[in-house]
């Protein structure tokens, strides 16, 4: 269950504010793709439309079309809740609910949506999305603790546990190790390279060297000047990207001369 | 750099209606419900004024008899407003001094760790009913105070404030300002440990640093930043003593009428006093008459209420500026 | 200290550290002098407090130089003004405690005032369920509508005109002096019944005084829920009203419930709008839409209205049964706040 998604074209507004122009890309199913770029130049706002979360803010809007499976999922009769039950996100910060057990926030997407199951079936999911997320060796015996008692780290693959759980087709990860030490890093980038076998993974990243550990794919975003709409500029294989990208721009970001 | 689609490899029937369709009702009640509770407090408050409006208006132009031989409405409402704002502003006169001067304490005086739990106690008196203060100014504290009108008399009978005779029993407008000085000086106290206590570190350390005492640098880096702050505390302050009932008309043996002296036993009245005074009243002009009252006290509030936040407004626009 | 010149300039002219001791306890000197002179206890302790807050800055003035002397006068002013506001608080309990302990029996708690004459005991029992009847009024109607309101200013209308009106309103309900809102209570119910006091118009009274109590605490709490956790919830495919329902309000709801019990123990001690909206009366009546309902802070004016000394003994009873009431709730509103506080596990 994982699905490619297709943009053209893509327009990004907040209010009058154009911050991101003219993408296009297809993102492959079953592989990792990595977005990155410098600070402001649109790649976590492209992120956020890739499943609507852009909105949430308001006067946030997107022009152009994206198909996951074949649905325009900007169309108007889509509802965006269903767009994130099938592209599931993860945070740069991780967000556990503070009013809830570890056992609680895994099951979080189908509790609140008041999904009924048994409780085999629910322990099954816990069991199921914890180890997915490599987590559960650590917690299972301590799943009616607070999910806030762990550290950064394991709160982060809790947070992916929970995205899991309602078995999304794809997973959308905004930075999600720039909050954490080195070797919680690690543990989430092998995390990425299991789960890829299962999902669709879009990264966006500050550490090129964390693009190129854990994609298949890479886009590089870049601003033309400070105020213009950020665009991208090329997309192509992470190897192509790292060693012969076709673009000056990207190989001067990438060896380090600029941003 | 695009490509065509992937077909997913396990070319099953994709679940494409789950895009689509999803009911949102349960969003919509929600939402319904938020905005209906929030167009009730902007309906009750217009159905505040109408009703008093409504209600009130004969009130305004009753016969004369109703008016507590005053003859019109005006003789009966400038003497309670006069009591009003006199009993009021008294009342700020005392409370003010106390308030900064416990705002203060607790914000830069008193030991770190107990200023915490003192705050509390000054937040006590705010949790005391009115009516409890109103008793205990009555029985305990007009009578205590007796030989303070009596001294008041003696050494500044020559003020127009003092040189009436002193009042046998202390149920005095001067009484009556002191409870309510003690109700309102929680309120002004918390507003302004709260300014004062967000003065900018910054700035305290840069006053300690060139050599201040601490008052100096109370009186150059904290006091400027919280001027408007405290002002609009007073003018709070201020709302809330005129609008408060209890206190002056448990303590008070009071008439509408006009005079400056605080001690003896003819007192001027308050707006929220008269009608507290009269409401088993069921005719229905004098009603008229007091709900016209009590709308000529809302508007007052009002008024100084906006005044405060006007104060703030300007406050926050200068420092942001 | 031998002479100025051995001295370095740090360490000229100053006080010696507990100089403000030995100037406590010399004014408390002269205080217990002017008692046993013949003074009254408060003029003994006038006295302390002007030695305490002269003496000090004086001895400063003369070994130290003007600058520290007005501080040390300050210093003393703020401490005394935090120990005269001390005064009145604990008079006042004192007098509760005292008077209110003397009259304070079990009949006194379980009578009405029915039928009663000259020194024959009543009580206050219907004056205790009419304040329960009319404050669980109030509070059965603001705590949604002030919820709902503050959900819709924090999560729905950020921004537009109208929650911009509604928070302006609110600033001015704030601002309603209590009786007003008695008379609107009674003025609607008098334009639809007629002239009449019960306890529903004294719960509405109540409630256009707690409304904006409710919102604005509300308010507060849920600006502190991280805007981490809605996005957390959107993105799990949850929709806006469950995230508020489920995520937001547990989140906040230590908040919320302290400051609803806040707001109860803030309306239940006033007088004034139940006086002018809910009448009064000697008799039972739990009945909040036939006939005036009376209440613990009318029975107080009430009986202290009398003039006599019973009335006087029956009100200060029934000050002690309000401000144990407002203290208990006061103390819950604590407890609840720290028993629903989110935990951390740390």
């Amino acid at each position: 269950m994982a699905t490619s998604i297709d943009v053209s074209d893509v327009h990004i507004y907040y209010g009058d504010f154009k911050a991101v122009e003219g993408v296009n890309m297809t993102v492959k199913a079953r592989s990792v793709t990595a977005f990155i770029g410098p600070s402001g130049c649109g790649k976590s706002t492209f992120l956020r439309t890739l499943n609507r979360m852009h909105e949430v803010i308001p006067g946030a809007r997107v022009e152009g079309k994206i198909m996951l499976q074949g649905t325009d999922m900007y169309a108007p009769e889509v509802d965006p809740v269903a767009v994130r039950r099938q592209v599931g996100m993860v945070f740069q910060r991780p967000n556990p609910f503070p009013t809830m057990s570890i056992y609680d926030n895994v099951l979080a997407g189908n509790r609140l949506n008041s999904k009924r199951m048994s409780k085999s079936e629910a322990d099954d999911i816990v069991e199921k999305s914890l180890r997915g997320a490599n987590l559960w060796n650590e917690v299972k015996d301590r799943l009616n603790r607070p999910g806030m008692g762990l550290s950064g780290g394991q709160q982060q693959r809790l947070c992916i546990a929970r995205a899991i759980a309602v078995e999304p087709q794809v997973l959308l990860m905004d930075e999600p190790c720039s909050a954490l030490d080195p070797i919680s890093t690690a543990a989430i980038e092998d995390l990425i390279h299991e789960l890829k076998t299962t999902y669709t993974i879009v990264i966006v990243t500050h550490n090129m060297q964390q693009a190129a550990r854990v994609s298949d794919e890479t886009g590089f975003f870049n601003l033309k000047a400070a105020g213009q709409p950020g665009h991208l500029v090329e997309f192509n294989s992470t190897k192509k990207m790292f060693t012969n990208p076709d673009n000056e721009a990207t190989e001067a970001y990438i060896s380090g001369r600029f941003g | 750099m695009t490509s065509t689609v992937d077909a997913p490899p396990d070319a099953s029937p994709p679940e494409i209606p789950e895009l689509e369709g999803k009911t949102t009702v349960g969003d919509r009640v929600f939402r319904a419900l938020a905005v209906a509770a929030g167009s009730l407090i902007m309906i009750a408050l217009a159905a505040v004024f109408i009703f008093l409006a409504i209600e009130g208006a004969p009130g305004f132009t009753a016969d004369e008899q109703h008016y507590d031989g005053k003859g019109s409405f005006i003789g009966l409402v400038v003497p309670l407003v006069f009591g009003t704002t006199y009993a009021a502003v008294l009342a700020l006169l005392i409370a003010v001094p106390f308030a900064i001067g416990i705002a203060l304490f607790v914000s830069h005086y008193a030991p770190r760790r107990v200023a915490k739990p003192l705050g509390f106690v000054i937040d006590l008196l705010a949790a005391v009913p009115s009516v409890v203060f109103g008793l205990w100014g009555g029985l305990a504290l007009g009578p205590y105070i007796r030989p303070l009108h009596e001294w008041l008399h003696n050494t500044l009978g020559f003020l127009p404030f003092f040189d009436g005779q002193p009042s046998a029993t202390g149920r005095t407008l001067l009484t009556a300002s002191i409870v309510l000085a003690i109700m309102i000086l929680p309120i002004i106290t918390a507003l302004c440990r709260e300014i004062f206590s967000q003065t900018p570190t910054l700035h305290e350390e840069a006053a300690l640093a060139l050599g201040a005492t601490r008052w100096e640098m109370i009186r150059y880096a904290v006091f400027p930043y919280a001027r408007s702050g405290m002002v609009s505390a007073i003018m709070l302050g201020l709302g809330r003593a005129l609008g408060e009932t209890m206190a002056v008309a448990m303590v008070l043996s009071s008439s509408p009428i006009i005079v400056l002296d605080i001690i003896t036993s003819d007192n001027p009245r308050t707006i929220a006093a008269h009608i507290a005074q009269n409401y088993k009243e069921t005719t229905p002009e004098k009603v008229a008459v007091l709900i016209a009252c009590g709308l000529v006290l809302f508007a007052f509030t009002f008024g100084v209420n906006a005044l405060a936040r006007w104060i703030v407004g300007r406050g926050e626009r200068k420092q942001a500026a | 200290m031998s002479t100025l010149d051995t001295l370095s300039p740090m360490e000229a002219g100053r006080l010696p550290r507990n100089a403000p001791l030995f100037v406590g306890v010399a004014a408390l000197a002269a205080g217990a002098l002017v008692v046993v002179l013949g003074g009254s206890l408060v003029l003994g302790a006038v006295t302390a407090a002007l030695v305490f807050i002269i003496a000090l800055p004086l001895w400063s003035a003369v070994v130290e130089n003007r600058r520290a002397a007005v501080d040390r006068l300050v210093t003393g002013l703020v401490w005394t003004a935090f120990a005269v506001a001390l005064v009145p608080l604990i008079w006042l309990v004192w007098m509760v405690l005292d008077r209110g302990l003397a009259t304070i029996n079990p009949e006194f708690l379980t009578y009405s005032m029915r039928s009663v004459i000259g020194d024959e005991q009543g009580g206050l029992y219907h004056a205790l369920m009419g304040t329960i009847v009319i404050t669980l009024i109030a509070t059965a109607i603001s705590v949604p509508v002030g919820i709902f309101a503050a959900i819709y200013l924090i999560e729905y209308g950020k921004g537009t005109k109208m929650s911009r009106a509604i928070t302006f309103l609110v600033d001015v309900m704030t601002g309603i002096p209590s009786i007003v809102a008695g008379l609107f209570a009674f003025a609607m119910f008098a334009l639809i019944l007629g002239p009449t006091r019960f306890g529903l118009a004294g719960g509405i009274a109540l409630t256009l005084l707690m409304i904006p109590t409710v919102v604005r605490s509300t308010e507060e709490m849920l600006k502190l829920v991280p805007d981490d956790l809605r996005e957390a919830s959107y993105a799990l495919g949850v929709p806006k009203w469950r995230t508020i329902a489920k995520v937001v309000l547990p989140t906040s709801v230590a908040g919320i419930v302290t400051g609803v019990v806040l707001a109860i123990s803030r309306v239940i001690g006033e007088t004034a709008p139940l006086l002018v909206a809910a009448g009064f009366t000697n008799n039972l009546n739990t009945n909040p839409v036939d006939g005036s309902m009376m209440t613990l802070p009318v029975f107080i004016f009430t009986q202290f209205g009398q003039a006599t000394e019973k009335g006087y003994s029956y009100a200060w009873g029934g000050a002690l049964v309000l401000i144990v009431i407002v203290m208990l709730l006061n103390l819950t509103a604590r407890i609840v706040g720290k028993i629903f506080a989110p935990k951390t596990g740390r």
